[in-house]
Parts: structure tokens; sequence; C-alpha cells
């Protein structure tokens, strides 16, 4: 049975309820995706809010800003196609393994609130 | 403000107000059905920019001593509106919404352009307000119609089949009012006759280059009547769904 769907874009896909029948998308029935980046405010930097399927960057765009862009400030957007973007194996996650030991590496840990209050104790005096 | 003045400040702000109200609704149609869920969004979205637009214009005739804006949105009947008669058609095929989008947002940026520097003060600050919203609305319909003009022989022909069924009815836009020349001489704005040459040069390249052709200008009839309150069957049966709500219970805080 092809499954009947008040939504007329379940409907035309035509998509049978029989498992095991599932087929494969012809071209042009489905886009690439972009990932989508927005910069909150100028100077600052664009930050990864999603993706969006479309058939170019400038498609992209349009759809990027009213998916991510309608609610909250938003000056700029970015849109990359998702194919282009070069990312590390999660097999090779053990690189970051000993990251959290090497607290040497946080500035947090220094000491050195002592000598700045030394310093402006001085200055005050 | 003197009374002639006033008048056609108040008819140009009917109609205004008037087209986005009907057009925005009409737009919402699409919401939950609209050809895939990233542009269902931006299309509702823009919809709702528009219900929100004719309520600011609406907010505007209110303080010129019109009725308030649920009253004048909900209670008119069809006569007693001024929208043109080109958002007032069923939404049709995706192709036809979207061709009506690009033709009648591309006349709205120009239009709100040339209001900012209205002598009427409240107009030219909300021309400013939605600037922002109209850009989006154009480059929308615009990046739409490059993309299928240029897309499949089918959309190609769709687009086509679109644009000829739409541009008298485009046209029909530029309908001018009983108050024009005051509405020039007063320097509210320049008026339907500029706004529509400025609209032809902004369309007509971006249709040429989605490789879609404007109707010969022997054929063109431009469709009046809208503004005189002169409507096709469509628009009745659109008000009363719109208004369903509002006549159960017309108190109904919200």
């Amino acid at each position: 049975m092809i499954i009947k769907s008040l939504d007329p874009r379940i409907s035309r896909a035509q998509i049978s309820d029989e498992p095991g029948t599932e087929q494969e998308l012809k071209p042009l029935e489905h886009f690439e995706t972009y990932e989508v980046f927005h910069q909150k405010k100028r100077g600052t930097h664009h930050q990864h809010v999603g993706t969006v399927h479309a058939p170019n960057p400038e498609m992209a765009l349009l759809f990027g800003k009213e998916q991510y862009g309608r609610r909250g400030v938003c000056v700029n957007i970015w849109v990359a196609r998702t194919t282009d973007i070069f990312a590390s194996d999660y097999d090779d996650d053990d690189i970051f393994s000993t990251t959290p030991d090497k607290q040497y590496r946080e500035a947090a840990p220094y000491k050195v609130m002592d000598r700045i209050n030394a310093y402006k104790a001085k200055q005050g005096s | 403000m003197n009374e002639k003045y006033t008048r056609a400040v108040k008819e140009l702000l009917y109609k205004m107000a008037d087209d986005l109200l009907i057009l925005g609704h009409r737009n919402s149609e699409w919401t939950g059905i609209g050809p895939m869920l990233e542009e269902d969004i931006s299309f509702s979205s823009m919809a709702q920019d528009k219900i929100g637009q004719s309520l600011a214009l609406y907010q505007l005739l209110n303080n010129l001593g019109e009725a308030e804006p649920d009253t004048v949105a909900f209670t008119r009947n069809q006569q007693q509106f001024h929208n043109c008669q080109l958002v007032e058609y069923p939404i049709g095929e995706y192709d036809f919404s979207l061709m009506r989008h690009f033709l009648f947002d591309n006349a709205e940026l120009l239009r709100y352009d040339l209001m900012m520097d209205s002598s009427y003060e409240p107009l030219a600050k909300l021309a400013r307000k939605f600037k922002g919203e109209l850009k989006y609305h154009k480059f929308h319909g615009d990046t739409f119609v490059m993309q299928l003009g240029k897309g499949t022989a089918e959309s190609k022909r769709r687009m086509q089949d679109s644009l000829n069924f739409c541009w008298n009815l485009a046209l029909g836009i530029f309908e001018e009012s009983p108050y024009e020349s005051t509405l020039v001489d007063e320097g509210i704005w320049k008026g339907e006759a500029y706004l529509k040459l400025r609209w032809l040069e902004a369309v007509e390249p971006i249709l040429a280059e989605a490789g879609l052709t404007i109707p010969d200008s022997s054929t063109w009839k431009p469709v009046y009547g809208g503004r005189t309150g002169k409507h096709t069957e469509n628009l009745q049966p659109l008000l009363e769904e719109m208004t369903e709500v509002f006549r159960v219970d017309p108190g109904a805080e919200w």
C-alpha cells in the first residue's frame, strides 16, 4: 500500500508501507545540505547553528536566514556545503584523550592573584 | 493636516494595508504544505511579516480616527477592501504563488523606498522600519524566479505560464487613487505612475536573466477595480475564513 497523507509532500513521494521496499531517491528529488553559521554581533565569531537543504549557496542563504536567523539577534550568515567541511574522524578521537590532563595549558591555575593584589596595594599607597 | 490631505493619506494607507493583509493571509495558506520544510518556514515567515506590516498601517489609520485594527480587519465587507485583485486569487500551484510574490514584493520594496521620504512622517518612519523585511522578501522572490526560470523545462514552463497569468493583474497594483494629485503635490509620495515605471525597470532585467518573457506590451490590460472595492469571487470566501473565529466571539481576549 502507498502511504496516503494529508501532507501532499508525503503523498507525492509515493512511499510504500511494506517493510523492505524503500527506494533510492532520484536525482533532483533531494537537495544537498549546507551548514549554517550565524554571527550575533559584528566582530564576534560565527557560530554553527544547523543545517538546511538547498540546491545552491544562494538558496541556502535564503533558507538559513529564516531557519536560524528569524529569532534573536543576527547580523550575518555564512553557509558552507556540508561536503566541504573537512572533519576529523571519530575513530581518531584518542588524539584528544590526554588533553584534560594538561592543566598547565590553562591560564586559570596560575597563582597570579597574590602578585596582582600586591601591585594594586602598592599603586594605591 | 487639512481635510484633503488626511483623506488622501487614509485612502493610501487602506489600500496598502489591505494588500498586505490579504496577501499575508493567502500566503499563510501554504503553511504546513509548502514544497519543502525550509521553504515552508521561509514563506510562512514572510506571510507573518505581511500581516504585521498591515497591523502597523491599520494602527496609523486608527491614529487618524478610523476604527481599531481588529475591527477594520475583521468586520468590513468585501466592497470596503481596497486591495488589488492580484492578491486575492487563491494560492493555486506553487509557481503561481511564487510569481505573484515576486511581482508584488518587487513593487513593495520600491513603494516603501519612495515612502521613506514622505511628508507624512508616521508613514516615512514605518517605511524605514519595514525596509529590512521587504529586502528579504525581494531577495526570496528574485532567487526563486532565477532558480526556476533556469531550472528544468517544466519549471521554466510553469513560471512562464504564471507570469502570463499574473502580468495584467500585477499591472493592476498601480491603479491610481482619486487623490493621486494631492498625494504627489503634498509630497506624501511620488504616486502609482512613477512606481510602475520603477517597477518595470526592476523586474524586466531579472525576468530576462531568468529566461522568462514578459507578455507583449500590446496585450497589456491592467486589471483595475480592486482599489475601489470591486473584487473577484475569490475575496469573499477568504474573508469568511479569515473572520470565522472573530465572529464566534468578537470580544475575545488573545
